[in-house]
Parts: structure tokens; C-alpha cells; sequence
């Protein structure tokens, strides 16, 4: 058996022995492995591509979410703007009318004061009226009853005709 | 105890090893009367035979017999190896060769035709070569082992992929499969292209089965140690076989580059035709380089790895101090060269398949028109 001369027996037994293995690992062990292989391999690219896919929608998602929640804040601030001014015009309005309906008071209290006190002076007016008519009347009747008397009024009242 | 403290115990006893077995051996070598020849005893470790010898030498040797199996005209023959003594008994009539016949069965002719019994030294004895021995040499036995091993890992590996679809690989299965995908995605694709699928498993099992029994030649003790891979009868079947599958899946255009090789002047094709009969010899000198690459780079390690453990009995002989002297530089190379082998081991497997994938993508040699048609039409 020397180094460069091939023996029978092994080319024998090495080609039967290769052909055996290769169809037992042709037919059992390669097609499972590499067929194990690639479905693994797509099945990882399939999840990958289905996680960047839900990660996208994660993310519109988000910015609908963060949209809404905008949305919903200007809402929220339009409607509390509102209220507010709703309120302070309802109060504007209160007090306008409060003091308008005081005032109104006030000046209704004003006149019957006014025309109460109108009524008195008109009425004290009269009482004087009338008692100065009867005075007067007393007077008159009293200054009347002597001619000298008549003719120093009648004189006087021309004087003062004359000065006027 | 932790890994770590056991790495460091196991280091230091194995130092001390390698100190103590080269004093011991160095003085047994002194002490022989034989002088040490390195020559025949790398090439005896080289070559096939037809017992597995363990260890020892002479007499004391243990050794596994095989069975001898042989077709002496027509006869089936079948005895155990140990029933020849090393060479120095015949069994009926069959004996181990001498002279030009060294290392085969002989069948001893005229009067010891049937002779059982030990064989004189200096007597002539006539004899012819048994042509059709098939024997279970050591590299057979070796062969089927390796067989063995390959389809155990590879049906469990299978198995588990069947049984753990799509699952994080464990085991032996994340031991092979990134070796599996390396060898799809660099060798077989690229070369192969949508053939692929076609040639896959022969490359497959190219590549483990050289690269499993170069792993195992490399292992100094039975069940490994056989020169399996280095020997030139495996490795020029292994060529035939990349041959025959390249031959038979030629295309048109691989027989029309050989006999009329585009590119080059027609003077070299007419009248005289270099250029055709250099691609035939091509066509031949491709598979024998395959053959004679693979053989010599595994032969050539075992050899070298042998040389420096040779070196320790060379120089015990001459004197016991130097040869204790020698040893640890013998086994630091010893041991660099092992490694060395290693590495070797996956390169001539790897390029053994890239090779084979090569010539056959070469043959098929569809993927090169379609990229030029793909070319032109872009």
C-alpha cells in the first residue's frame, strides 16, 4: 500500500460508502434542514416586516392619538373660553341690570320724593295762598274802611306803576 | 470547582506531561538496539493497513484486527487480519506482501499454496498479488465510522427541525447550521445561482464528509488517527465523482468554450488546435488537482506532525539529555502544527466545494448568458 498507489478495496468501499451516505442525507437529512433553514429565514422576514408594519400603524396611531388629544384640549379650552365669557357677561349683565334696576329705584324713590315733596309745598303753597287771601282779605277790608287811607294805597300803587 | 480552576489544573498536568513522557520515551529509545528510522515509521502512520495499531511495537503491540476479505479467483476469502502476525505468518496461503508487494495480500504459489504457519526470513518464497481485496482496512474501518457519525449528526439535526419548526437553534443543530448557511450563501449560490437546490446536497455532504475525516485524522487515537482524507484513493473518487456530475451537467456552451474557445487568436485553433487540446486536458486536470490538492495537504501535515515527534527518538538515540532536551520544542511545534491542521482541515474541505461548485456552475454556465442577456436588455 504505498502513498500514491490507490487500493481496490478502498475506491470499493469509499464510492459504495459515499453513495449510501449521499442518498440517506439527500432524501432525509439536506431537503429538511434547508427547506428548515429558509422557512425559518422567511418567517423571521416576515415577522420583521409585520412588526415594522405594526410599528407604523403604532405610530399613526400615536399621531391620531396626539391629534385627538389636541383637538380635544382646544375644545375643552374653546369651551371653558367661552364659559367664562358666558359667565361674565351673564354678571356684566346682572350687574348691569342691578344697578340699572336700583338706579331706576333710586329715581323713582327721587321723584316720589320729589312729587311728595311737591305735593307739600303745592299744598303749603295753597295753605298760604289762603291764608294770605284771608289775611289780605282782612287787611283789605280793614284798610278799606277809611277813604284816606284808599287814596295813600291808590297813590303808592301808581308810584310804583310809574317805576316800573 | 469552577471551569476556570479546572482549566488551570488540567494545563498545569498536562505540562507536566509533556516533561515526564518525553523523559520516558527518550530513555526507551536509548535503550533500543534498532536504530530509529523516521522514514518508514511517518510513512507506516501515513498509509493504510490492515489492522488499527493502538499502540505499542514489535510483539508487545495491541492492535484491532479487521477482516480480511478477498476474491482469490472467484472464491470469497475471509479471515482476521491477526491471523498473519504482521507479516510474519501466512494464513492458507495468504500472506503479507514483501518487496514491490509491500503492504498487500500475496497468495504464496507452489508448495505453500495452503501453508499456515510462520514464514522463514531469508527464505524465497514465490507469490502473486491478490488483485480483488476488499478488505476492512483501517481507512474502511474509518470510512465507516465517519459514515456513521455523519448520519447520526445530520438525521438528529434534521430530526430536530422537524420536530422545532422555526425555533432558535440548540445543540448540534446551531453547531452545523451556520456552517450549512456559510456554505449556501458563499459557495453554492454564488456558483450555482437557481441551480442551486439541484447541487446543494451533493456539496453539502462533500464538504462534511472531507472536513469531518480531516477532523478526524487529525485525532492521534483510535476511532480517529486514519489518513482517510490523505489518502489518494478517497480523494480521487471524491475528484471522479465532481468530474462525472460536472461532465453530465455541461451545457451546450461549456463543450463549444472547450473545442472553440472564444477570445483568443484562430491561429491557436487552426490548423494546429493548442487551444481545444489545452481545455481538454483541462477538463481532465481540473478534477486531478482536485485529487492530488486535498491528498498532499492532509499527507503533508500528518508528515510534518510526525517529523517532530520522530525528532525526540532521533535524538533520544543519540544521547537521552538531548533527546529530553528536544522534546518540549519537538511537541511545542508538534502541537503549533496540530493547530495548523485545524485550520487546514476546514480550508481544503472549504475549498474542495468551492471548487467542485465552481466547475460545475462552469459547466452549466447558464447564469453568465442569462446576466449578459439581463445586461443587454438593461
Amino acid at each position: 500500500m504505498d502513498l500514491l498507489r490507490p487500493s481496490f478495496g478502498l475506491i470499493f468501499w469509499m464510492l459504495i460508502g459515499f453513495a449510501i451516505l449521499f442518498f440517506i442525507l439527500a432524501k432525509f437529512a439536506w431537503p429538511v434542514i434547508t427547506n428548515g433553514i429558509a422557512a425559518r429565514n422567511k418567517k423571521i422576514a416576515d415577522q420583521l416586516e409585520e412588526a415594522a408594519k405594526i410599528h407604523e400603524e403604532m405610530e399613526s396611531l400615536n399621531k391620531k392619538h396626539e391629534e385627538m388629544m389636541a383637538q380635544a384640549k382646544a375644545e375643552r379650552d374653546a369651551l371653558l373660553a367661552e364659559a367664562r365669557k358666558v359667565s361674565e357677561e351673564m354678571y356684566d349683565k346682572a350687574k348691569q341690570k342691578a344697578t340699572a334696576e336700583s338706579q331706576a329705584m333710586i329715581e323713582d324713590a327721587k321723584k316720589a320724593i320729589y312729587f311728595e315733596k311737591m305735593k307739600a309745598i303745592t299744598d303749603a303753597k295753597n295753605a298760604i295762598a289762603n291764608f294770605s287771601i284771608d289775611i289780605a282779605q282782612k287787611l283789605i277790608n280793614e284798610e278799606l274802611s277809611d277813604s284816606e287811607k284808599q287814596e295813600k294805597l291808590v297813590e303808592k300803587w301808581m308810584e310804583d306803576v310809574h317805576f316800573n | 470547582m469552577s471551569y476556570k480552576g479546572f482549566e488551570r489544573k488540567l494545563a498545569v498536568v498536562l505540562c507536566t506531561l509533556m516533561l515526564v513522557f518525553p523523559c520516558k520515551f527518550t530513555l526507551a529509545a536509548a535503550e533500543e538496539t534498532e536504530k530509529f528510522d523516521a522514514g518508514p515509521f511517518i510513512i507506516e502512520h501515513v498509509i493504510d493497513s490492515y489492522g488499527w495499531h493502538i499502540c505499542g511495537d514489535g510483539d508487545k503491540s495491541v492492535s484491532i484486527p479487521l477482516p480480511i476479505i478477498l476474491f482469490d479467483e472467484g472464491h470469497p476469502v475471509v479471515f482476521m487480519s491477526s491471523k498473519l502476525h504482521h507479516g510474519e505468518a501466512a494464513y492458507n496461503g495468504y500472506a503479507m506482501g514483501w518487496g514491490d508487494n509491500k503492504g498487500r495480500i500475496v497468495k504464496l504459489d507452489g508448495n505453500y499454496a495452503d501453508y499456515t504457519g510462520h514464514l522463514e526470513e531469508g527464505q524465497e518464497y514465490e507469490a502473486h498479488v491478490c488483485k480483488w481485496d476488499i478488505s476492512i482496512t483501517k481507512n474502511v474501518c474509518a470510512l465507516f465510522i465517519s459514515l456513521i457519525l455523519i448520519t447520526c449528526i445530520f438525521l438528529s439535526v434534521a430530526k430536530r427541525y422537524k420536530e422545532h419548526p422555526n425555533e432558535v437553534p440548540s445543540g448540534l443543530q446551531a453547531l452545523v447550521e451556520p456552517v450549512i448557511v456559510f456554505l449556501q450563501d458563499e459557495v453554492i449560490t454564488p456558483s450555482l445561482g437557481r441551480n442551486s437546490n439541484k447541487y446543494a446536497p451533493y456539496l453539502l455532504t462533500l464538504f462534511f464528509f472531507i472536513f469531518l475525516n480531516n477532523m478526524l485524522g487529525i485525532i492521534p487515537i483510535f476511532p480517529g488517527g486514519a489518513n482517510l482524507t490523505g489518502n489518494i484513493a478517497v480523494t480521487g473518487i471524491l475528484a471522479l465523482i465532481t468530474f462525472f456530475v460536472t461532465t453530465f451537467s455541461s451545457g451546450k456552451e461549456y463543450w463549444k468554450d472547450i473545442f472553440n474557445t472564444p477570445g483568443v487568436p484562430w491561429w491557436l485553433k487552426i490548423p494546429l488546435p493548442i487551444m481545444p487540446l489545452v481545455e481538454t486536458i483541462g477538463i481532465f486536470t481540473k478534477p486531478f488537482v482536485l485529487m492530488v490538492r486535498l491528498f498532499a495537504n492532509i499527507t503533508a501535515g500528518h508528515i510534518i506532525t510526525l517529523a517532530f515527534v520522530s525528532l525526540i527518538f532521533i535524538f533520544g538515540q543519540m544521547s537521552p539529555a538531548i533527546g529530553w532536551a528536544v522534546s518540549p520544542v519537538s511537541l511545542f511545534f508538534y502541537i503549533f502544527m496540530g493547530l495548523m491542521e485545524l485550520l487546514v482541515a476546514f480550508i481544503q474541505a472549504f475549498v474542495f466545494t468551492l471548487l467542485s461548485a465552481m466547475y460545475i456552475g462552469m459547466a452549466i454556465g447558464e447564469e453568465e448568458h442569462e446576466e449578459q442577456a439581463a445586461v443587454v436588455e438593461a
